[in-house]
């Protein structure tokens, strides 16, 4: 059978999210991925000329919010999880190209 | 430059006036504490969920009719990457269903800059790199606000439709502005309320095919929107010139060395994985809806400017200015007071350009007749109507606490008889002297008569008695 997704399909994700991982954890996660893939496509098996796409499983639309304030955090809580703090905001290496 | 044309298509980017954010309550404001309005939402904390917010559907529906487009049912998708200002990692957008597509937004000369979508998209924290002077290529580390992290985004995607710096400027000023009269943004681009990434290709005139772009990023006025630009379409035309390639790369305008960096090239591009966010539902709203919205909307500015251009008689480019400034439903009340029409143009574009003060629309009405009938010359006018501006009151009275009473004719004529007759080898080089001469005596005639009348007579007049004189 033709293993659906290659080791360097895996080290390109990972290097997307920014994970290291190294030869043997390649290795493993190849074939876990290429194992729920695999699973994934038993879908193949099925017609589904007369279904139209969905993009989620409940049949529901328009769930909206009014647009009012509610609570949200005090400074100092949010800024408890940052590895560093400068000037009320969180410090971070520095970081080469943008969004 | 010569010989090449600049393709230009452009990314708007702008927030949504909401009061809480896209996808949560925390607070949507500009200019607080840093991290003083977040949530677990905002934040991207495991097990928070987003819930959308009404009013940011609204105002992008209200986005997509001004800018006539089709709204639809869409759907969110995630666009997924790795940067602190988006910590879940993911940012919730719209991908293949955007709720607004294909429209189009006309420039005040009239073309139409074609719209290929507007999107709804929650806003990432903000970055600000410390160290290396700002510069991001240098930075030694960066500081991270997520007050804005979250808050509603429409993305504004302009066809490739425009075709040099003055363009790319007047279609953000058309578009700043139509969001602005809508209610759907501030559109303060120096509160980064609206941000525009910039396509830049260039192409040799004539030419049918589409050059390789640059994206350019990193814009914060439209000043340097217009710089960028020009940068940018010299280094690809350099490029090409020398026989090379231009490669298709993000790049950033960096303001202070005029000039715009490589950020990243195509094969460097993020690889973005979108597919559809399981958290959220698709918006699909009942054509009521959308009418309803559709009713609501004021007149738009190029509606006002073809309003104002048909009243007055003029191009509709010619009226841009005065619907910038919001004047044109008060040049319209002066029209409707019997202003003359071509005054009240020139006054408000050039006299009035910092507000009308406390100028009523009838005495601006007034004003402008008194000075097409030449009770007031066009220095008196301007005397007038600043008075008008700075303390109100009837134009008639401020003309008349000035001085600037209407001279007769008869009476102008007797001095212009006795100055003539005073400088007799001056009047006959007016007379006998070639055009240069006469232009020049006729300077020195209406001087003089200024001179005598203490600025009343209007030297249009003075001006046709004399050459009335000269020829008989």
């Amino acid at each position: 059978m033709v293993q659906r997704i290659s080791r360097e399909e895996v080290a390109h994700v990972a290097r997307l999210a920014q994970l290291a991982l190294n030869e043997d954890e390649l290795d493993a996660f190849t074939s876990q991925l290429a194992a729920i893939l695999d699973h994934a496509a038993d879908l193949e098996a099925l017609n589904v000329d007369d279904v139209e796409p969905s993009t989620h499983p409940f049949p529901l639309k328009n769930v909206l919010r009014v647009d009012e304030p509610g609570e949200g955090f005090e400074v100092e809580e949010v800024l408890e999880v940052a590895p560093e703090v400068e000037e009320s905001q969180f410090r971070v290496p520095p970081i080469l190209g943008e969004s | 430059m010569n010989g090449w044309e600049t393709v230009i298509g452009l990314e708007v980017h702008a927030e949504l006036a909401t009061k809480t954010k896209m996808f949560s309550s925390a607070l949507n404001s500009f200019g607080g504490e840093p991290n003083s309005n977040t949530d677990p939402v905002s934040l991207g904390l495991p097990g928070s969920l987003p819930v959308l917010n009404e009013k940011a559907v609204e105002l992008a529906i209200r986005v997509g009719l001004a800018l006539n487009c089709q709204v639809q049912k869409s759907v969110f998708a995630r666009k997924n990457y790795f940067y602190p200002d988006m910590p879940k990692a993911y940012q919730i957008s719209q991908f293949d269903l955007p709720i607004n597509k294909e429209g189009w937004l006309e420039l005040p000369d009239g073309r139409r800059i074609g719209i290929e979508r507007a999107h709804l998209e929650e806003d990432t924290g903000k970055i600000t790199h410390v160290g290396g002077g700002g510069r991001i290529h240098e930075a030694s580390y960066s500081l991270i606000d997520y007050n804005r992290s979250g808050v509603p985004l429409i993305e504004i995607v302009g066809a490739p439709d425009l075709r040099g710096p003055d363009d790319a400027r007047d279609y953000v000023s058309e578009l700043r502005s139509i969001l602005v009269t809508i209610g759907a943004s501030d559109g303060k681009m120096e509160e980064g309320s609206l941000r525009v990434d910039c396509n830049v290709s260039v192409r040799r005139d004539g030419a049918e095919e589409l050059g390789t772009r640059c994206e350019i990023k990193n814009i914060n006025s439209l000043r340097s929107l217009g710089r960028a630009i020009e940068y940018e379409a010299k280094r690809q035309i350099e490029i090409i010139e020398s026989g090379q390639e231009v490669e298709q790369q993000t790049r950033h305008w960096d303001e202070a060395e005029g000039r715009t960096h490589k950020l990243r090239s195509k094969e460097e591009a993020f690889d973005y994985r979108y597919f559809p966010e399981p958290d959220l539902v698709p918006i699909e709203p009942s054509e009521e809806w959308v009418k309803e919205i559709g009713k609501s909307l004021p007149p738009l500015p190029r509606d006002r400017r073809h309003l104002l251009a048909d009243a007055i008689g003029v191009e509709p480019t010619e009226t841009s200015l005065i619907v910038q400034r919001d004047l044109d439903t008060f040049a319209l009340q002066a029209i409707s007071s019997n202003a003359d029409k071509n005054r009240v143009l020139v006054h408000l574009e050039n006299n009035l350009a910092d507000g009308i003060g406390k100028l009523t629309p009838e005495a601006f009405a007034s004003l402008t007749v008194m000075e097409t009938n030449s009770e007031l010359t066009a220095t008196q006018t301007k005397t007038v109507l600043a008075d008008l501006v700075e303390s109100g009151g009837e134009p008639q009275e401020i003309a008349k606490s000035h001085g600037f009473e209407s001279m007769d004719n008869s009476e102008l004529e007797k001095i212009v008889d006795r100055i003539i007759s005073e400088n007799s080898d001056d009047w006959l080089s007016y007379i006998n002297g070639d055009e240069t001469e006469r232009k020049k005596k006729s300077g020195f005639f209406v001087g003089l008569i200024m001179k005598e009348t203490s600025g009343q007579a209007d030297g249009k007049i003075v001006n046709q008695i004399l050459s009335a004189k000269a020829e008989s």
